[in-house]
């Protein structure tokens, strides 16, 4: 059963084969198993899940159903949950429970689905290796066969991590500079970041505003399909969100290829990249060539800009975003604080982690006076330049194809003293939040037994394009289904 | 030495949205603490703001009214700084691109003169909670109820030279916003807080002295005291051979004395960047038309008004017209009174006397300008003596009866005016003070035959109750006296 996608499941829910409570049990009971190893869950909510099977039962017993209703799934815990502690792996919310739902909680409440609990993730979104967790690093269920402990990607390492493990079908991630994508690579998953503005942004605590967005994490492309159905649409809470129409993203996976025009960057084929994740890569474009697409070189010339405006952009915003985490009205406070300031002070010297302090040190000092015009702007103005060269390149081609990082999992410990070292796994990622543009990662073969992912990039919008050419690609391959061991 | 006094002002004028600028919680004063904050006026986290259309609404129409530009893309920017009343950590505001551009207003003084003020601009902002100190054992308490609220802050050109201009000025604005309706106008409670920015320099020279600001002056008479006294301040600073160092300072009122808040060196670096929660407000057209086409009467044409169509002189004009609810009360009486000209006397007279000993503004007045309207209808119609309406107004005002009829009545004000009645009455009296008529009859200087008439109105008054016409008294007297 556990091997089962949601597309599977909402079937054998449909035909009676299996309740919604006998499929929560299923998995809850996996996660008790299993979840040791791999610490992918920070809160795990087996009343709560058990009760909206329940209630899922019920909703289907009266001919109330979605394709989610009473399918177990788990949010990334990014995610507010009125009523379940939403830590963002922080020690700062350590018990810190909402009073509301994230507008994706509540759109996946009202689809009837079972959220199982909370994911692991590195400390608000700052990582690429979950290793700055405040409740531990999650380890890759890749490669501990081979007795060693790899890390699952980052931020959203949790979600990936239990979805490869398949401690549960599905998961809400959020993806700032690769979030989704690389622990999706990492972990042999398939994940989706949606156009900025494509998923509302209301109760998923804030890392950078303008490059968060909520997405998808599922083994397949169809069941990320499925997500985007509950999760995509205009918010009148979230400013930043789009007003357009949502499209039934499961109406064209089955669109035929033929004539598909794929771009590949060659500035994304250069040489941080192994010789053998290039070779999984050209594979899989081989694979688009067999269904009929056509393929060209092109050139993002200012890809290279990417991962500096980023390290601007971002903690700039994240040094504002995080100053309500003062101490004074909810979250971690420091014992017997003798006047303000060292309420303040320790409050967040204690609660925050030190990538986290990292960032916002680096994010206060690129917006001081003296430095604004130098650092902000100058950033801003690159920002413009990337969103530029992907306009360009989407008169030319239809997507394009990239591996999703340079090279696969790496073992825990490996990049944590060097930041600007694990700053590089996001190399391919980035510059897509910059531009705001859409992206997937799709499993496409292994390095060393270690799954490798194929970025594939669309124009505003393009998400059904995105979703189609991955599920095409998975009717041909199955790299998606190996199961790690 | 002689030293020229240069006067900025910075306005916080609270917007009367219902709503908060980016969230639904309610702006009415005086809840619970905490009970108008939601989820987004606290800063929990993941949650945005979403902006309120009418702040914009009211925005433009401001800018408008102070014949300013309306910028048609404005941009909210975050204003960081840590403090326990601003639940962000930065305060959501416009800096680079405000709405409201530059403008003026003209204001007069009270030699007639009339003088141009400059507004630099004016940018929509939220405004912060407030800490409370009493009731904490020693700790703050923090009351979010007023986070969020919509501001607009008026920054203008250091045009002023003197409190008189200062305060003009900023009763001109009061009269403005309370007139557009886009303000309550209310400074007790803080809708109207005012920053003075003030430098001296040596009479006739170019170059601006080093300025203060003080902070957050909410009545016109502090604002008055405080330029005095800063400026005092600065005089004795300079004229000792000193410097004036650049702070913001905080003004007593309650003492008349004033503290260094903050120096330029200790000012915080705000680091200003836009809000990427937020998207740049576009301002079309069709909605600065829309919002020009509703705009209501403002105080300068109010003024033109009352002159034209109540014969009301310039200043009594100009006082009635400046608030929009004084002059809606002085309409309301003026439509049941004939004589507008004795309707501003009772207003600025009797009427203003009480709510300045009772520290109401015309909105708690407890009686309603109907009444006061019907009450000077019997004035005028001589129903009732000067001193009669006092006591009738006294009446309105203490809530012991609303009508005026019934109150003349019930304390026997009706004066008697039969003239005939009035006549014998006199004669009576003056038959009986026949010394003092001889006097009067020898006295040649009109001036003090004036004041011995007074002499007999006491013995008129005993005689008729007190509810003889005492004008009608004195015609008769005069006439029976000879001359």
């Amino acid at each position: 059963m556990h091997n089962k996608s949601v597309a599977e499941l909402s079937r054998e829910l449909e035909s009676g084969q299996i309740s919604s409570v006998e499929l929560t049990q299923q998995f809850l009971d996996r996660i008790d198993q299993e979840d040791g190893k791999y610490n992918s869950f920070i809160t795990v909510t087996r009343e709560q899940a058990l009760a909206d099977a329940r209630a899922a039962d019920e909703q289907r017993a009266a001919g109330n159903v979605t394709p989610w209703t009473g399918i177990p799934f788990a949010h990334k815990d990014i995610f507010c949950t009125n009523g379940v502690r939403t830590t963002c792996g922080s020690k700062m919310l350590e018990a810190f429970t909402p009073p509301y739902d994230a507008t994706v909680t509540a759109n996946f409440r009202q689809a009837g689905a079972v959220c199982l609990g909370k994911t692991n993730m590195d400390e608000f979104a700052m990582g690429s290796s979950n290793e700055s967790s405040h409740f531990g690093a999650v380890t890759n269920p890749w490669g501990l066969s081979q007795g060693e402990k790899r890390v699952p990607g980052g931020s959203s390492g949790g979600s990936a991590a239990a979805v490869a493990a398949r401690l549960v079908p599905a998961a809400t991630a959020t993806d700032t500079g690769g979030s989704i994508r690389q622990p999706a690579a990492l972990c042999g998953v398939t994940g989706l970041k949606p156009t900025y503005g494509r998923v509302s942004r209301y109760g998923m605590i804030a890392f950078a505003s303008s490059l968060d967005q909520g997405g998808t994490m599922a083994r397949t492309a169809e069941d990320n399909a499925l997500m985007l159905n509950v999760m995509a649409g205009f918010d009148p809470k979230d400013s930043t969100s789009l007003d357009r129409e949502v499209p039934d993203y499961t109406a064209t996976l089955n669109e035929p290829l033929k004539g598909l025009k794929i771009g590949l960057p060659k500035e994304y084929f250069s040489d941080q990249l192994s010789p053998a994740m290039e070779q999984q890569v050209r594979n899989a474009v081989k694979e688009y060539e067999k269904l009929g697409a056509t393929v060209k070189e092109v050139s993002l010339p200012n890809a290279k800009l990417a991962i500096a405006a980023y390290y601007v952009i971002a903690p700039a915003e994240a040094s504002a975003n995080l100053s309500r985490f003062d101490g004074v009205r909810y979250g971690y406070r420091c014992e017997d604080p003798k006047d303000l300031m060292d309420l303040y002070t320790r409050s967040r010297a204690e609660g925050f982690g030190t990538e986290v302090k990292r960032r916002i040190l680096v994010g206060t000092y690129a917006l001081s006076a003296g430095y604004f015009d130098a650092y902000y702007l100058k950033a801003q103005k690159v920002r413009r330049l990337i969103q530029q060269d992907f306009i360009n390149a989407f008169k030319e081609v239809d997507v394009l194809m990239s591996p999703t990082t340079p090279s696969p999992a790496f073992i825990q410990g490996e990049k944590t003293s060097d930041p600007v070292t694990m700053y590089l796994e996001d190399v391919f990622t980035i510059a897509i939040n910059l531009a705001g543009i859409p992206a997937m990662s799709v499993p496409a073969g292994f390095v060393d037994g270690l799954p490798v992912g194929l970025q594939i990039i669309g124009d505003y919008f393009s998400e059904a394009r995105l979703l189609n050419a991955a599920h095409q690609f998975q009717q041909v391959t199955d790299w998606h289904q190996r199961e790690p061991q | 030495m002689q030293w020229d006094i240069v006067i900025g002002l910075e306005i916080h004028v609270q917007l009367a949205t219902k709503t908060k600028i980016f969230s639904g919680s309610s702006t009415a004063y005086g809840a619970e603490p905490n009970t108008q904050a939601n989820a987004v006026d606290l800063a929990m986290p993941g949650t945005l703001p979403v902006p309120n259309e009418q702040a914009f609404r009211y925005a433009v129409m401001f800018g408008l009214a102070v014949n300013a530009d309306i910028e048609r893309r404005s941009v909210f920017e975050r204003k960081n700084y840590f403090y326990p009343d601003l639940p962000k950590g930065y305060q959501t505001t416009q800096l680079e691109r405000p709405i409201v551009g530059p403008g003026f207003v003209d204001i007069e003084l009270a030699n007639g003169e009339s003088k141009r003020v400059r507004i630099h601009h004016a940018h929509l902002e939220e405004d912060a909670g407030k800490s409370l100190h009493e009731d904490f054992h020693g700790m703050t308490g923090v009351d979010l109820n007023r986070a969020g609220t919509p501001l607009i802050e008026v920054v203008t050109e250091p045009d002023m030279t003197s409190s008189e201009e200062a305060v003009a000025f900023a009763k001109k604005l009061h009269g403005i916003v309370t007139s557009l309706g886009i303000c309550d106008g209310d400074m007790s409670q803080g809708s109207m807080r005012f920053d003075v920015n003030i430098s001296l320099k040596p009479k006739g020279s170019e170059t601006l002295g080093t300025r203060t600001e003080t902070k957050n002056l909410n009545s016109f008479r502090f604002m008055e005291q405080a330029i005095a006294h800063e400026v005092e301040r600065q005089m004795d600073i300079l004229e000792d051979g000193g410097s004036i160092v650049q702070e913001t300072r905080l003004y007593n009122g309650d003492r008349d004395e004033s503290r260094s808040m903050r120096t330029k060196e200790e000012a915080n670096d705000y680091r200003y960047f836009p809000c990427p929660d937020l998207l740049p407000v576009e301002i079309d057209e069709s909605f600065i038309e829309a919002a020009r086409a509703n705009l209501p009467e403002l105080p300068d044409a109010r003024k033109a008004r009352f002159m034209d169509q109540y014969s009301l002189n310039d200043y009594d004009a100009g006082l009635l017209s400046s608030d929009s609810k004084l002059a809606a009360f002085f309409e309301e009486a003026a439509s049941h009174a004939k004589d507008a000209k004795l309707v501003a006397n009772w207003i600025q007279g009797e009427f203003s006397a009480r709510l300045n000993a009772e520290e109401k503004t015309v909105a708690d007045s407890p009686i309603t300008g109907a009444q006061l309207g019907n009450l000077v209808v019997r004035i005028a119609d001589n129903t009732i003596s000067s001193a009669g309406a006092k006591k009738v107004f006294e009446a309105l005002w203490s809530g012991e009866n609303d009508n005026v009829d019934a109150i003349i009545d019930a304390k026997g004000l009706k004066q008697v005016s039969d003239t005939g009645a009035l006549e014998a009455m006199v004669d009576e009296v003056l038959t009986g003070m026949p010394d003092q008529v001889a006097q009067y009859q020898n006295e040649e200087d009109p001036k003090k035959r004036k004041k011995m008439l007074g002499g007999f109105m006491g013995p008129l008054m005993k005689a008729s109750k007190g509810q003889g016409n005492p004008k009608l008294f004195n015609e008769i007297l005069v006439r029976k006296l000879g001359g």
